[in-house]
């Protein structure tokens, strides 16, 4: 678990350039990581490159918190 | 020497970009939108929109005089006009006969080319087989949309990326060290209703239920498009340096289909290639369908960005869905004189 978080974490600061401290897992992407529609496509496909998923769009649309992209990530490994 | 293949290459390049300009700004005055929300989403800055008396064909048309008068080539002598077009005057007949029969290529084969915003690179691919086969020694391929006769200006998050405009080459033999090194065509229907024109062919007539039901309008599913662009881009590129021995290292100019500079940036980063080595005009154009890499070609050569002798690689991706790539080792034909 911590693991993964760690792996999600990693990726969202690279994608979204933000400072590590700000990605808690009740951290929302847009109001409080600054990320647009289309920052959200990227990370989706980052999340999907490093763990081997397919996240299809209906699911990708519920996932707007740090602690939703980890949790969808442990539950689809 | 027996089996010498023969290499095509683009000896002469002609655009037309319409003179009306649409900013973002004078989209605001009929749209909720902003001129931050679309250049931050898109790149995009401008577009050119056709004047109510031009459609395809006289867009097309005028490109393709100019790439002949570059080429020094004479309208009778083209074998072949392959016109790249999702917006033809009509259903038919194809749009490429109205081009010839206006540009007097007397003794040109003429056929529309439909392949979403992928068609000016599939036609570059189609075109050069008949120079490498031996059974043409001229083919004019011709990219050109008037785009903004079937976006719906209503809806703000597709009619805002979109514009018109053509771009032409003259495809003909160039010396066997120089000229289209590889290519590469793909396509993936299963997306194809992520990116679609419903209405107006055998499936949905044109009727006053389509109409109102809005579906003779251009409809996109951006999120689903947008992964499918930069996975296609970055496969074409690689295919294209595959099948010529050749890797990311050795490519001097990229030169993508300008759909939107957040796909562009995206793509140019996984190639680790620096954005000075990638066309980019997508501010000025907006997404011009099939013109927009003979668009952003001409400009880099005019700005100086490509010589002879370098590894150019086009890339397009589009409707269909389909993606394709063309690695060319650039031919100055007035430089060796």
């Amino acid at each position: 678990m911590a693991d993964i978080f760690d792996r999600v974490k990693d990726i969202i600061v690279e994608q979204l350039g933000v400072e590590p401290e700000d990605v808690k897992p009740e951290a929302s992407f847009v109001d409080d990581l600054g990320a647009d529609s289309l920052d959200i496509v990227e990370l989706v496909m980052a999340l999907e490159e490093a763990f081997d998923l397919q996240i299809p769009d209906e699911d990708a649309e519920k996932i707007h918190k740090v602690g939703e992209a980890v949790q969808y990530v442990l539950d689809h490994q | 020497m027996a089996g010498e293949t023969i290499r095509a290459g683009i000896v002469g390049i002609g655009t037309y970009a319409p003179e009306q300009i649409l900013t973002n700004f004078d989209l605001t005055k009929t749209l909720e939108t902003s001129d931050e929300w679309i250049y931050s989403r898109s790149g995009i800055r401008e577009r050119r929109i056709a004047a109510d008396h031009e459609a395809t064909s006289d867009q097309a048309l005028i490109a393709c005089q100019r790439a002949l008068e570059d080429a020094g080539v004479l309208p009778e002598e083209v074998d072949l006009i392959i016109t790249a077009t999702n917006t033809p005057d009509m259903l038919f007949p194809a749009t490429a006969c109205l081009v010839q029969d206006r540009l007097g290529a007397t003794q040109a084969g003429a056929f529309d080319l439909l392949a979403g915003c992928t068609g000016f690179i599939y036609g570059g691919v189609v075109g050069a087989q008949f120079i490498s086969a031996g059974t043409a020694k001229t083919v004019l391929v011709v990219g050109a949309e008037t785009m903004s006769r079937v976006i719906n200006w209503k809806d703000r998050n597709t009619c805002v990326l979109f514009g018109d405009g053509a771009g032409a080459v003259v495809l003909r033999q160039v010396p066997h060290d120089r000229g289209i090194l590889s290519s590469m065509l793909g396509s993936d229907g299963s997306g194809g209703k992520f990116l679609d024109m419903p209405a107006g062919g055998s499936r949905l007539p044109v009727s006053s239920e389509t109409i109102a039901q809005e579906l003779n309008y251009l409809h996109m599913n951006g999120r689903e498009v947008f992964k499918f662009a930069v996975r296609a881009m970055e496969n074409g590129a690689v295919e294209v340096l595959r099948r010529a021995g050749l890797t990311n290292d050795d490519v001097d100019f990229l030169v993508p289909h300008q759909a939107n500079i957040r796909i562009i940036e995206y793509a140019a980063k996984k190639m680790k290639l620096p954005m000075e080595r990638v066309a980019v005009n997508v501010d000025r154009y907006g997404n011009t369908s099939t013109a927009s890499v003979p668009l952003a070609l001409e400009e880099a050569l005019k700005g100086g960005k490509i010589k002879d002798g370098d590894n150019v690689v086009l890339i397009g991706f589009g409707a269909g869905l389909t993606w394709a790539g063309l690695l060319i080792k650039w031919y100055d034909a007035k430089k060796q004189g």
